[in-house]
């Protein structure tokens, strides 16, 4: 009979684990569950809710640093942040909708676990980079910590680093310390509106990779093509009538005007130039964040796909041809979402083989339990690559027990 | 300090491993004389020197493998190397181990504008990148003091920090990607020209690992545009106090600036009798700020700090008001380590990193172990991110005085890690702070971080003795105790 245990404190976790390791069991170890699709689809034999952990355990402003509990919801933090004029700079995305769920039921350690980020990744980085310290519990079931409260150190190897995008495979964090940023005091988004129906998105990733090129400490780089715009909740993107490159600038009042100006100057070659205040401008990049874009058809499967930016629209427009799908653009052209229709694998022989050539990796973000279990969700590695990868799992969780198989057989 | 006991086998065996090294790289790549060994001795931590074995500086990636491959196959160990600024004695030689130079490796292979990184030879020296693409306005942003001289490759190894890291992030927040090679020569690409490498990020584990994990051969950095415009302000305090308060306040308002420095009276006072900076000699404390981005932004912002720090105190407010300027309010600051270093035949230099609201209290009590020591100090402080580096001033040629200053050294950095803080921001554990670690790890924190270790080079023939003061063998870390008959916690809720 599979069980779900919930233990209240980090020594509780430890028993879990002892236990779990003693009768040779594997735990799906999870927050909430929001992302409990993400990954493949491998079943456990019982679950570690660890929602029971969930307090902010430290927050010091002036420090710019949070510790919280891992099953902290997200939505306790930024509330917690916001309070101070402070947020996670890594705009940690609210995928629930995406996956066909409630918003705003993610937690920290699900976001770290799965080391996501939103648009801001260009310039802020993703929760990698944001991510100062922990203390968890390994496979091994032993307690350890790494990192400190300090943004700056280097004092033994960086085993954030590994912890983060590590999908619960290694150890189950119990609490972890964060960098904290200012909110900037004001947000424009520069939008250019393509003239007519078609295909830009060659034009839509030069658009994006001029603006990336410039000083103004761009925050935002996104392209929406019109097939995908109705689905904002924004007039101006919704009533669009054509594809829209859109460009985010933030910070002091002055310096936002002045830098937002300069780019419609620039941009202006390419279209029409349009400009998004502040709260439009948190609609918008909140909805590309999360995807919304993609939400709305839950049949169709969606790539997640990481490439050089130049190469984003290339990579998509060879695997959509001639199939019925649809693309949006993050990371000035570098993240691509792809829905496509769930037959043929998903078109992974296509995906996998456009990716390769250039360059990057291709994760199965959204499928059937079915597709997730049948075909690799994450982009297959190099024999040398998954050697270590799986050396590194035997170090940390040599019984299997935790998350076996989430993100590789095997692993 | 201690080092593993040389392999008596392999330093017979001398001979031999240089026949083999000079058949895997042609010409002058293989250097044996001792005199041309002894350039090779130290790093950056001059107090500790070590003859190796022999040098072997490859010249590319196949002769990299073939080293390695030959080493783990006759169990010789290896010290990669590569220009040799470290200051934790990362590149330190083992007299049974062979120090792998990457100094050839100086080849710039691909600016790519379009997705805004350089793809670069890790022996190319850290301002080597920015010099390639400033010509058309970008640059590499983590800038170490050592930019100089220091190599790219190196600074991935270290996770080298700069002045600028406070706003544009550390080596491993700028680095796309490596390729490198394990030590039983296997060349692995890790990340590339797009974000986030999939899998576990072996790419953020081997950034700072201190040449424990791998030997990186080639590196893809982003650049950046350079900001607009920048200027500095210069504000002096009568009390450290009142310069901490000054910071949490910039901070608080939401201002994060491109650079953010302090300084000690000893500190200030040293270099503007070096450089003649314009520093006030009356405060006891000096802070830099500087603002970065477009013209409007720099000047809306240089107001609000200014606002900001006469609130806080500062009896000394001055403002760059040209280029030159601004450069003469760093030059004090560039130049704090030799100006230091003037005043006294040696000098030690830390680098914890504290919480910055216990600065006063840690400046307080290093002054107390200041006059315990009988050892004269003097503080640099990146002040926006709470890294220490206090230069403990002493005299080698006085007996005991170099263990003296070494012990005040350790207590330093054990007070870092007492009030919330790490033993080391930017330099590194090397073997400098290798027996510190203890402060602030566990045994079994240690034996995780280890494991790590031993998926890469189970043999442990990379750079042994550095970094973790006890080595394990990959054997014993893999053992598992057995949790047997282990009950469920008997209160845990479940449904």
């Amino acid at each position: 009979m599979p069980e779900t245990l919930t233990p209240k404190t980090a020594d509780q976790v430890l028993e879990v684990l002892k236990w779990a390791s003693s009768e040779e069991k594997s735990l799906n170890v999870q927050g909430h569950g929001s992302k409990s699709s993400l990954g493949r689809a491998e079943p456990c034999d019982h679950t570690l809710d660890m929602s029971a952990l969930n307090s902010i355990l430290d927050y010091s402003p002036s420090e710019l640093v949070l510790t919280a509990e891992a099953a902290t919801p997200l939505a306790d933090i930024e509330r917690a942040l916001d309070e101070k004029g402070q947020e996670l700079s890594f705009e940690p995305p609210d995928l629930g909708p995406l996956f066909g769920r409630a918003s705003d039921e993610g937690t920290v350690g699900g976001v770290i676990a799965c080391n996501l980020a939103g648009s801001r990744r260009i310039k802020a980085g993703s929760a990698r980079d944001h991510f100062l310290g922990f203390h968890a519990v390994s496979g091994r079931c032993e307690e350890f910590k790494s990192g400190g409260k300090v943004v700056k150190n280097v004092t033994g190897f960086d085993l954030s680093k590994l912890m983060a995008g590590s999908y619960g495979t290694l150890a189950v964090m119990t609490d972890v310390t964060l960098k904290v940023l200012p909110k900037p005091e004001k947000i424009r988004t520069v939008l250019v509106r393509w003239s007519t129906n078609g295909i830009y998105d060659h034009g839509g990733v030069r658009s994006m990779i001029d603006a990336l090129g410039t000083s103004h400490e761009v925050s935002g780089a996104a392209f929406i093509p019109a097939k995908v715009t109705e689905f904002s909740n924004v007039d101006y993107i919704k009533s669009a009538g054509g594809s829209v490159t859109a460009i985010r600038v933030e910070g002091p009042g002055p310096s936002v005007a002045h830098r937002a100006e300069e780019l419609k100057k620039q941009l202006g070659i390419y279209g029409t130039v349009e400009e998004l205040h502040t709260s439009n401008s948190v609609t918008f990049w909140k909805e590309v964040r999360d995807v919304s874009f993609l939400a709305v058809n839950q049949d169709r499967a969606i790539w997640r796909l990481s490439v050089a930016p130049a190469n984003g629209s290339r990579v998509a427009l060879s695997i959509l041809e001639g199939h019925p799908g649809e693309v949006i653009y993050d990371w000035g052209g570098g993240l691509v979402w792809l829905a496509v229709e769930e037959k043929d694998n998903a078109s992974e022989a296509k995906v996998r083989a456009a990716v390769n050539e250039v360059g990057g990796h291709a994760t199965l973000f959204r499928a059937s339990n079915q597709l997730r279990r049948e075909m690799p969700v994450f982009h297959p590695q190099t024999q040398d690559l998954s050697d270590i990868s799986k050396r590194i799992k035997e170090g940390f969780d040599p019984g299997g027990i935790l998350n076996p198989g989430r993100m590789y057989e095997g692993i | 300090m201690l080092m593993p006991k040389p392999d008596g086998d392999i330093i017979a065996k001398r001979r031999e491993i240089i026949g083999a090294m000079q058949a895997i790289v042609p010409g002058e790549g293989v250097i044996t004389d001792e005199d041309e060994l002894r350039a090779f001795d130290c790093d950056g931590l001059s107090a500790y020197k070590q003859l190796p074995l022999i040098v072997v500086l490859p010249e590319n990636t196949e002769q990299v493998s073939k080293v390695l491959r030959y080493c783990h196959d006759n169990n010789v160990k290896i010290v990669p190397r590569g220009a040799g600024t470290g200051l934790s004695g990362g590149a330190l030689p083992l007299a049974d181990g062979i120090t792998l130079g990457l100094g050839r490796f100086n080849q710039i292979l691909d600016i790519d504008y379009q997705n805004r990184c350089v793809v670069t030879q890790p022996g190319v020296t850290n301002l080597g990148i920015t010099q390639a693409v400033e010509d058309d306005g970008f640059y590499y942003a983590p800038d170490p003091s050592s930019q100089i001289a220091c190599s790219i490759g190196g600074n991935i190894a270290e996770n080298s920090g700069g002045v600028h890291c406070l706003k544009y992030g550390l080596t491993t927040n700028n680095v796309l990607g490596v390729e490198m090679v394990t030590m039983d020569g296997r060349i692995v690409c890790l990340g590339g020209k797009h974000l986030e490498s999939e899998g576990y990020d072996l790419l953020g584990v081997v950034t700072g690992s201190e040449g424990l994990l791998g030997v990186i051969t080639e590196v893809t950095v982003r650049i950046l545009r350079k900001p607009e415009t920048a200027r500095a302000l210069l504000l002096g305090f009568e009390s450290s106090d009142h310069a901490g308060d000054c910071v949490a306040d910039v901070i608080g308002a939401g201002i994060i600036p491109g650079g953010m420095e302090m300084m000690d009276t000893f500190a200030i006072q040293a270099a503007e009798e070096f450089v003649h900076a314009g520093y006030p000699l009356d405060v006891e404390a000096l802070l830099i700020i500087e603002l970065d981005g477009p013209e409007v932004e720099v000047e809306h912002l240089i107001d609000r700090v200014e606002g900001i720090a006469k609130n806080a105190g500062a009896v000394h407010v001055k403002i760059s008001e040209s280029e030159e300027e601004r450069l003469r309010f760093w030059s004090g600051r560039k130049a704090a380590f030799p100006a230091v270093g003037r005043l006294s035949p040696d000098y030690i230099c830390m680098d914890g990193t504290i919480p910055r609201g216990q600065l006063s209290h840690v400046l307080k009590r290093m002054s107390e172990m200041s006059e315990r020591y009988g050892l004269r100090v003097a503080n640099v402080f990146h002040a926006g991110d709470g890294n220490l580096h206090p230069l403990i001033l002493f005299d080698a040629n006085e007996p005991g005085e170099f263990e003296n200053a070494e012990k005040f050294g350790a207590e330093i950095l054990k007070l870092c890690v007492e009030v919330g803080g790490v033993l080391t921001g930017e330099h590194g554990v090397g073997i400098e702070k290798r027996d510190l670690m203890g402060e602030m790890f566990s045994e079994d924190d240690m034996k995780h971080q280890q494991r790590l270790k031993c998926a890469f080079d189970p043999d442990q023939l990379l750079n042994p003795g550095k970094v973790y003061p006890t080595l394990h063998r990959c054997a014993e870390l893999g053992k598992m105790h057995v949790h047997k008959g282990q009950m469920k916690f008997p209160d845990l809720p479940r449904f």
